[in-house]
C-alpha cells in the first residue's frame, strides 16, 4: 500500500454490497475518506454500521463492489497482500478486545514483535510510549481484567496504534463510557490525529462525539439499505432535505422541546 | 539505547552524511516504516567523531516510529558522547513524539509484581482453606435447596432437568457403548490369558461380569460423563456468569442453585445408573465376543455362567455407586462453573478444574464405597 502518492483518497468505497447468508444489508455504498480526516459512519441501531466496518477491514467479504485503501483494492487482493495492507490499518473494537492473558504492555508489544525487526528493549519502549500517548503510563504490567472499561478501550487504541497505521477504525468508541471518559476519548482521537496524521473512521451514534469531532459523516438507514446523507453534521442537521437525518442529528434539541411541552402546567 | 543486531549495518540511502567543518549534517530522506529495518546510527558513523551533529529534514516521503527511534538513537548517542545535537530542522510532530519517548525512557520503571517464596506458600495455603470453605458452602446450599424442592416439587425446573437428561443421557449413549464394549473386550482378553493356563476358561465370564457390574460399568461411565457433561456444565455456567446471567437470577431473588444446579444434579443422578446398567450389558457382550472367538465358549454357556456369578446385590452396589458418581460429577461441574472468573481464560480454567475435580471425586468416593461395602459384606 503506497501511502506516499497523494493523488488517492485514504479510503475509496465503490458499489459496495454488504450482507451474509444471502441477505443483503447494505447495497450500492459509495464514499471516499480523505487523508487525515475524522470520518463518522452514523445511523440508528441495526442499520448496518458495524457490518459495514467489518466489511471494510476484511472480517467479512463484501458480496459486490470494491474497498480501496490509498488507491489499492483491498477486498480483491490476495490473502498475503491483504495481510500486508492490514499492517497499515488499526482497529479499535468495542470492548477493546485486549488479549486477557497478556499484560497491557505485552498486548501492545505483540504486533510490534510480529511485524517489526526491533529488539525487545525497543519494542517495550515504543509500547510504553504508545500507552503513555493514550494516558496509561504506569499501567504496563496490569492485566486487562484489572482495569476499567474506559482504560481497556484506551489500551486497545494503543494496540491499534502500535504499527503506526495510516487508517484507524473505531467501533463505537463511546459505547459503555460515561460522558467524561467519552469526551476524553474523543479528545484523544483528535490529538492523535493531529500528531500522527492518521485517517480515522469512527462508527458511532453518539451525538456529542459526532458534533464535536467529526469532519464529515455518512448516515446509513435500515429501510434504505444504504447511505441517506453525507457531509458535515453541523450543516446536515440544519440543511438536510431528509427529515430522518434532521431528526437523528437534531434529536437532542427536539427532545428538549418535547419535554418542555409535556411539563404539567402549574 | 545501543545499536541493535537487527538493524542493517550497510550504509542506507535514507540517511546522507555530510561533514561540514565541525558539523556533521545528517540528512534524512525516503520512506521510514516500522515494519522494515532502519539504518543503524553506529554503522553510519563509521568511526567518525563529530563535534556537532545536525539532523536535516530532507525529502521524506513517509515516516513513522522507525524514524522516531532513529532520531532518538542519535540524540542518546550525542548525550552520552557530549556532542551537540541540533534537532531544530525536524517538524513539530516529530519533536513532540521525541519528547514523549524521552519521558518514557527516563521515567519507565519495571514494576516487579512477583512475590517471594514464603508469600506464595502462605497465599496458596489461604487459597486451599478458602476453596474448602467454598465447596462446603456449595454442598450445604445444594442440600438446603434439595430439601426445599422436595417440599415444593412444583418449583423444580422439570423442563431443564429433562433437557439435561437428554444431553447427558441419551446423547452420551454412543460413546458409552463404544468404551464399555471395549472395556469388556479388554478385560476378557486379559483374564483369558490367565484362566487358560488353569483350564478355567469359563471363569472369564465370572471375571468380566463381576468386574463390569461392581466396578467398571459405573466407573467408566462416570469418567466419560466427567469429561463430557461435567466440563459442559462448568463451561455453560461459567459463560452465564461472565454474561451476568447468574447476577440477574440473584437480583431477582432466585437462588442459582435452585434454578441451575438442582436440575443438572438430578439429571445426572438419574441418568448415570441407567447408563451404567447399559454399560454393564455391553461390557458383558464384549466379554462374550472374546470368549466365543478366542476360547470357543458358546454365548449360552457364557450367559449362564455370568448369571451364576452375578446376583442382584452386585448390580445394586454398582448402581448406587453410579448414582453417587453422577451427583459428584454434577457438583464438581456446577461448583467450578459458578466460581469461574468472568473472562475467556476463567471459563477455560473452570472447565479444566471441573474435569479434574470430577475424576478426583470419583476415585476417592469409589475407595470409600469399596471399604463400606466390604464392612457391610455386600
Amino acid at each position: 500500500m503506497n501511502t506516499t502518492d497523494t493523488h488517492f483518497p485514504a479510503i475509496d468505497v465503490a458499489g459496495l454490497e454488504c450482507g451474509y447468508d444471502g441477505k443483503v444489508l447494505l447495497a450500492d455504498i459509495h464514499f471516499q475518506v480523505k487523508r487525515g480526516e475524522i470520518f463518522f459512519i452514523i445511523g440508528g441501531s441495526g442499520c448496518g454500521k458495524s457490518t459495514l466496518l467489518r466489511h471494510l477491514v476484511g472480517l467479512n467479504p463484501p458480496t459486490a463492489g470494491t474497498v480501496n485503501f490509498f488507491g489499492e483494492c483491498f477486498n480483491r487482493a490476495s490473502g498475503d497482500r491483504q495481510r500486508e495492507m492490514l499492517k497499515r490499518i488499526g482497529v479499535l473494537y468495542q470492548g477493546g478486545a485486549l488479549w486477557s492473558s497478556l499484560t497491557l504492555l505485552e498486548n501492545v508489544m505483540l504486533p510490534l514483535g510480529e511485524y517489526t525487526p526491533l529488539d525487545a528493549a525497543e519494542r517495550a519502549e515504543l509500547a510504553c510510549m504508545k500507552l503513555a500517548q493514550v494516558g496509561l503510563s504506569g499501567y504496563d504490567s496490569y492485566y486487562p481484567s484489572e482495569i476499567s472499561g474506559g482504560m481497556r478501550k484506551r489500551a486497545g487504541l494503543a494496540r491499534a496504534l502500535a504499527l503506526d497505521p495510516a487508517i484507524v477504525f473505531f467501533d463505537e468508541p463511546s459505547a459503555g463510557l460515561d460522558p467524561i471518559s467519552s469526551r476524553k476519548l474523543d479528545e484523544l482521537i483528535v490529538n492523535l490525529r493531529d500528531l500522527l496524521g492518521m485517517t480515522c473512521v469512527v462508527v458511532s451514534h453518539e451525538l456529542a462525539s459526532i458534533f464535536s469531532i467529526a469532519d464529515r459523516v455518512i448516515m446509513l438507514d435500515k429501510q434504505h439499505k444504504g447511505i441517506i446523507a453525507e457531509g458535515d453534521p453541523r450543516v446536515l442537521v440544519k440543511e438536510s432535505n431528509d427529515a430522518r437525518v434532521r431528526e437523528f442529528l437534531g434529536r437532542g434539541e427536539d427532545a428538549k422541546v418535547t419535554a418542555r411541552q409535556n411539563q404539567p402546567s402549574p | 539505547m545501543s545499536a541493535t543486531d537487527h538493524v542493517t549495518s550497510a550504509p542506507d540511502n535514507r540517511v546522507q552524511m555530510h561533514a561540514d567543518g565541525e558539523w556533521l549534517l545528517v540528512e534524512l530522506q525516503g520512506a521510514w516504516r516500522i515494519t522494515e529495518t532502519r539504518p543503524s546510527w553506529m554503522s553510519l558513523l563509521a568511526g567518525r567523531d563529530p563535534v556537532r551533529v545536525k539532523l536535516v529534514w530532507g525529502k521524506l516521503e513517509d515516516w513513522d516510529s522507525a524514524l522516531l527511534l532513529f532520531v532518538f538513537e542519535v540524540k542518546q548517542w550525542c548525550r552520552v558522547k557530549g556532542v551537540y545535537c541540533d534537532l531544530s530542522d525536524l517538524p513539530d510532530a516529530l519533536q513532540q513524539l521525541l519528547r514523549q519517548l524521552v519521558v518514557v525512557n527516563e521515567t519507565r520503571m519495571v514494576v516487579d509484581r512477583s512475590r517471594n517464596f514464603l508469600t506464595m506458600v502462605g497465599l496458596a495455603a489461604q487459597d486451599v482453606w478458602a476453596k474448602t470453605k467454598e465447596i462446603a458452602t456449595f454442598v450445604g446450599e445444594c442440600v438446603i435447596s434439595a430439601t426445599g424442592l422436595a417440599k415444593r416439587p412444583h418449583k423444580f425446573r422439570w423442563r431443564d432437568c429433562v433437557d439435561e437428561m437428554q444431553q447427558c443421557g441419551a446423547m452420551a449413549l454412543p460413546i458409552v457403548s463404544l468404551i464399555s464394549l471395549l472395556t469388556g473386550l479388554i478385560m476378557a482378553y486379559q483374564s483369558a490369558v490367565l484362566m487358560r493356563q488353569f483350564g478355567a476358561d469359563i471363569y472369564v465370564a465370572d471375571a468380566v461380569g463381576l468386574v463390569m457390574v461392581r466396578e467398571m460399568g459405573a466407573m467408566m461411565t462416570a469418567i466419560i460423563l466427567a469429561g463430557r457433561t461435567g466440563a459442559a456444565f462448568a463451561a455453560t455456567l461459567g459463560n452465564m456468569k461472565a454474561g451476568e446471567e447468574i447476577d440477574a437470577l440473584q437480583t431477582l431473588g432466585i437462588r442459582p442453585v435452585d434454578f441451575l444446579v438442582m436440575p443438572r444434579l438430578v439429571a445426572l443422578g438419574l441418568m448415570m445408573p441407567l447408563l451404567a446398567l447399559y454399560a454393564n450389558g455391553l461390557g458383558i457382550l464384549g466379554g462374550m465376543a472374546v470368549s466365543l472367538g478366542l476360547l470357543d465358549i458358546p454365548p449360552t454357556a457364557y450367559w449362564v455362567e455370568t448369571q451364576t456369578a452375578i446376583d442382584m446385590s452386585d448390580i445394586m452396589t454398582g448402581l448406587i455407586k453410579a448414582s453417587a458418581f453422577g451427583v459428584l460429577v454434577g457438583l464438581a461441574g456446577c461448583h467450578c462453573g459458578l466460581r469461574a472468573e468472568r473472562s475467556a481464560a476463567g471459563v477455560g480454567r473452570a472447565t479444566t478444574s471441573a474435569v479434574v475435580m470430577g475424576l478426583l471425586l470419583i476415585i476417592v468416593s469409589d475407595a470409600v464405597f469399596a471399604v463400606t461395602f466390604n464392612i457391610f459384606g455386600w
